[in-house]
């Protein structure tokens, strides 16, 4: 394994550039076709690639769509902190959006129960988002390889009018020939990272020097252990059970969420080059520090019908 | 929890140093019951990319849905969506990944069943290799041959045989070496550059990653080593630069720059391009990327081009080698494979996507369709779901390509509903129809108007159809003998004779009936121009045929007589005795025995069997008067 830090695009494998240029292509597409298209941005390492392939795709013009972020009010503070500085850094336009009814409601990931709170603050707060300005087409940073109902999943995703999801009645994708046609009321929903995997994003990241969350580089933090996992306590809200206790300990995240529902795993990994390594040796999914998704085997498919991404 | 500290990956992905093998994209065919998901689910094990969590699910599962007794299912771990894993079958096309440390590959996972061959088409349109299933105990069925054939039609050059549950045949050489015979027989129509045939255990392992003890007889590579170095290196870099133009860049009015991903060949800066529509020519100044201007560019690189010259280039627009050009034309001939439920009709008006290029589009004509199981072409009106057709189409202004055999990424193309949006087909151009629309036809100074002047008659096009036997040559010779007796220029094209030289290699399957067809009414359409009546004698047993010839001339011209002797009577009268070898199956695809005869719906003339010859013959004459062919 390398250890160099600051390679150029020109020592990109041709593997990532392949990759690269692909989603560079899907990019442009949704541009070049749809009225108003906009970018999940999500915070994470996959949105940071994203992100960073935006640039690269209309440069030397500036990605010629907003960010729009679905804040639960639960995001890690580290995240948020990224977040605005990420889009000052590339003077983007940033847009926030909360479900207000949810947070009416009062609705959260402790009290309310992992499922109630994605439906609410992710699903139909995303849903009031696209509503709200009219969006036509959005980037979303899911790859095929987190899961396997993912595996299945189109390039361009087809939503019909309130953004249904129907896995019968996607769009067959022949070569790189994408139908982008639709009708009003109805959406797309694209993943310009289809082919890439975990390892993919992070040698990528390297590769480009793609600044990402601290909070996926090993650090001393206050986490608590309950049912098996490991839950970083980010703020007052998460209140400790009998018998919980806060403990320092070096822990890193693979994938980000909402801070309780996010499972920090134990590691020393605090450089990127640590991660890939730590990456080649690893044995678990990155997805299973997911507590959403463990619910049942196919609960990934079910929240998607729902209009999750 | 893992700690992340377990070094037990003996085969670690890509990116470890040592020499990169580019990304292989395959696709695997076969049905479920051939093992296909469970070959898939092997390889993903094999290479470690099966991570705890997972085989816990994948415990769990095999319990509850498995095929497989108390052993793992590796087929859960594949089949995605919740209804197909609990009715056992694949019913769309799933992306998986995995790496070794030669190389990352993506496998495409298509179902096998022909209700699902637009999945696999799908498939295939991206992969550059095959992995084709047959279970060892089955050996080659109609279904290898429609995954081949789809292979074959889809660009794919190499094929790994995968001959699975080879356990199940003691893993016998002489059964596998059969199977590889009867294969090979059939594949060589279908010119792949390589079929690399294995025998292997899904379910057990054998020869997939790792090489099986029990078969010492087997000395080829495993699976996982011949697509670690299959070279599939396209002269897709070598062949003539195509850019078809995405999006065009435009910060601020400075900068004016084409951007798009090469899909052919090579650019550099100087390079002289030509915009394939327009014909106008620029040299390329930049080669423009985020990470600085390039030198070069190749074949799947994104990139911004600028020009020299203020040409008019939009999205859509094909920039290309201006010393060696896409083809430029508004009618094409095509490979259809049909995608929706709802029939393709011919003349209806769909949106085809080609390139970078959305344009109305209109199947003009369906010659045939081919059967995908047994290859033979067959005639046909309308495409159903799954069924692939050679098509004659029309756009409606001229759209750049290269034939899909020589460049796939420029000869293909998508047909959209244009009222659902629904992808409907998906076409590979076979060769363009009117060559370049910058050929103009030589302007004549005799026209068929001329000629007509002279002659006192016009020209017109007798079509005599019906069954064997009906008496339409007998009919025919009447008519001309009546027609030339009046001073009028005739000739006639008898199907016996026709057969005899110009078509004479021509036989009698549906398919080599339309072509029949389709030259004959060339010729007449020729003989019209020259301003004779010309009599045709034909079977012809297919409406779309017939309507193919009439559309030939002008409205007018074409004089349908329908023959309607019923079969009955032709049977009795079997004046060449063929009745009677058809009915002793001695003559295959007999019209009326064991093949159609579609009537006309309105011809022109119907004679029956009572008018008699003679009688016959003045009806039509009275007919010719009636449409103004001849006055007299």
């Amino acid at each position: 394994m390398t250890t160099t830090t600051t390679l150029s695009r020109t020592q990109l494998s041709q593997h990532l550039k392949r990759l690269e240029s692909e989603s560079i292509g899907i990019l442009r597409e949704v541009v070049a076709e749809f009225r108003n298209p906009v970018m999940l941005y999500s915070i994470g390492k996959d949105s940071g690639v994203m992100l960073h392939l935006a640039l690269k795709a209309f440069y030397p013009s500036k990605p010629p769509f907003p960010l729009l972020h679905i804040d639960t009010t639960w995001k890690f503070r580290d995240m948020i902190r990224h977040r605005d500085e990420v889009a000052a850094r590339y003077g983007l336009k940033l847009l926030v959006h909360t479900n207000p009814e949810g947070l009416a409601r009062g609705i959260n990931p402790i009290t309310s129960g992992s499922q109630l709170h994605t439906q609410v603050m992710k699903t139909e707060a995303l849903k009031q988002a696209l509503d709200k300005w009219g969006f036509d087409a959005a980037f979303g940073g899911a790859r095929r390889d987190e899961e396997k109902s993912r595996a299945k999943e189109r390039i361009f995703s087809f939503r019909s009018a309130g953004h249904v999801w129907d896995p019968r009645n996607q769009r067959p994708e022949l070569w790189s020939l994408f139908n982008t046609k639709i009708s009003k009321g109805e959406t797309i929903r694209v993943f310009p990272l289809s082919n890439w995997t975990e390892l993919d994003i992070w040698q990528y990241t390297r590769a480009e020097s793609i600044p990402v969350v601290p909070l996926y580089f090993a650090a001393p933090r206050p986490v608590l252990e309950r049912d098996g996992q490991l839950i970083m306590r980010d703020d007052e809200r998460l209140p400790l059970r009998p018998g919980e206790s806060l403990q320092m300990r070096m822990v890193r995240f693979r994938s980000l969420g909402c801070y309780p529902l996010s499972a920090a795993i134990e590691s020393t990994a605090t450089t990127l080059d640590d991660i890939i390594a730590e990456m080649l040796a690893t044995r678990t999914s990155e997805r299973s520090g997911r507590l959403i998704d463990s619910d049942e085997a196919a609960s990934m498919e079910k929240k998607k019908r729902d209009g999750y991404f | 929890m893992t700690s992340g500290a377990h070094t037990e990956v003996t085969v670690s992905p890509s990116g470890a140093g040592g020499p990169e093998k580019a990304l292989l994209r395959f696709l695997t065919c076969g049905s479920v019951d051939d093992g296909k998901s469970t070959l898939i689910g092997r390889l993903l094990y094999d290479t470690q990319l099966v991570l705890e969590d997972q085989l816990t699910v994948l415990e769990r599962d095999s319990r509850k849905h498995g095929t497989t007794g108390e052993e793992l299912d590796l087929a859960l771990l594949v089949d995605g969506l919740q209804a197909e894993r609990e009715q056992g079958i694949t019913i769309d096309v799933a992306y998986r990944y995995f790496s070794t440390q030669r190389r990352a590959f993506i496998v495409a996972d298509t179902p096998g069943h022909e209700q699902y061959t637009r999945n696999m088409a799908t498939g295939a349109s991206n992969c550059q290799a095959a992995v084709i299933l047959i279970d060892a105990r089955k050996g080659v069925l109609t279904q290898t041959r429609r995954h081949s054939y789809i292979c074959s039609l889809l660009g794919i050059k190499h094929v790994v045989l995968a001959v699975n549950k080879i356990d199940l045949v003691d893993f016998s050489g002489e059964r596998f070496h059969h199977i590889v015979a009867d294969y090979l027989g059939f594949a060589k129509a279908l010119e792949f550059s390589s079929i690399t045939p294995i025998p292997l255990s899904a379910r057990y392992g054998d020869n997939v990653i790792r090489r099986s003890e029990h078969m010492r007889w087997y000395e080829g590579p495993t699976l996982i080593e011949h697509l670690e170095s299959l070279d599939v290196e396209e002269e897709i870099e070598e062949k003539p630069f195509r850019f078809p133009v995405q999006w065009v860049n435009r910060p601020d009015l400075d900068f004016r720059g084409f951007s798009g991903t090469v899909a052919s060949g090579r650019v550099r800066p100087g390079d002289r391009v030509v915009v394939a529509g327009s014909g106008r020519e620029s040299t390329v100044s930049r080669i423009v990327t985020a990470d600085g201007d390039l030198a070069e560019a190749c074949a799947g690189d994104a990139v911004t081009l600028t020009l020299a010259d203020e040409v008019d280039v939009a999205r859509g627009d094909v920039l290309a080698q201006a010393d060696s050009r896409p083809e430029v034309v508004d009618q094409f001939a095509a490979q259809v494979l049909w995608m929706i439920e709802e029939p393709m009709l011919p003349g209806r008006s769909y949106l085809m996507r080609i390139g970078t290029r959305f344009v109305p589009a209109r199947i003009t004509s369906l010659k045939h369709k081919t059967d995908v199981n047994t290859l033979e072409h067959i005639a046909a009106k309308t495409l159903q779901l799954n069924e692939i057709g050679f098509c004659n189409l029309g756009t409606a202004t001229p759209v750049a390509f290269d034939p899909y055999a020589e460049n796939r990424e420029t000869g293909a193309f998508v047909l959209i509903d244009r009222f659902t949006h629904a992808t409907a087909g998906a076409g590979m151009i076979s060769f363009g129809l009117r060559r370049a629309t910058n050929i103009h036809r030589q302007a004549l100074l005799v026209d068929k108007t001329a000629r007509a002047r002279l002659n006192g008659h016009r020209p017109a096009i007798l079509w005599f159809t019906g069954l064997s036997g009906s008496g339409k040559s007998t009919i025919a010779n009447i008519v001309e003998r009546e027609l030339h007796a009046l001073g009028a220029h005739t000739y006639m094209l008898d199907g016996d004779n026709v057969r005899h030289g110009l078509n004479r290699d021509l036989g009698f399957t549906d398919a080599d009936r339309v072509e029949n067809i389709r030259r004959v009414g060339e010729v007449a359409r020729l003989f019209v121009d020259a301003g004779a009546i010309v009599l045709c004698s034909f079977i012809s047993p297919f409406r779309a045929e017939r309507r193919m010839v009439r559309e030939l001339v002008d409205a007018g011209e074409f004089v349908e007589v329908f023959v309607d002797t019923p079969i009955e009577e032709c049977k009795r009268r079997d004046p060449k005795g063929l009745y009677a070898r058809a009915l002793e199956g001695k003559i295959k695809n007999f019209t009326g025995i064991d093949s159609p005869y579609e009537p006309p719906e309105s011809p022109e003339v119907v004679l029956e069997t009572r008018d008699g010859p003679e009688q016959a013959a003045r009806r039509v004459l009275d007919a010719l008067r009636e449409q103004h062919i001849i006055t007299y």
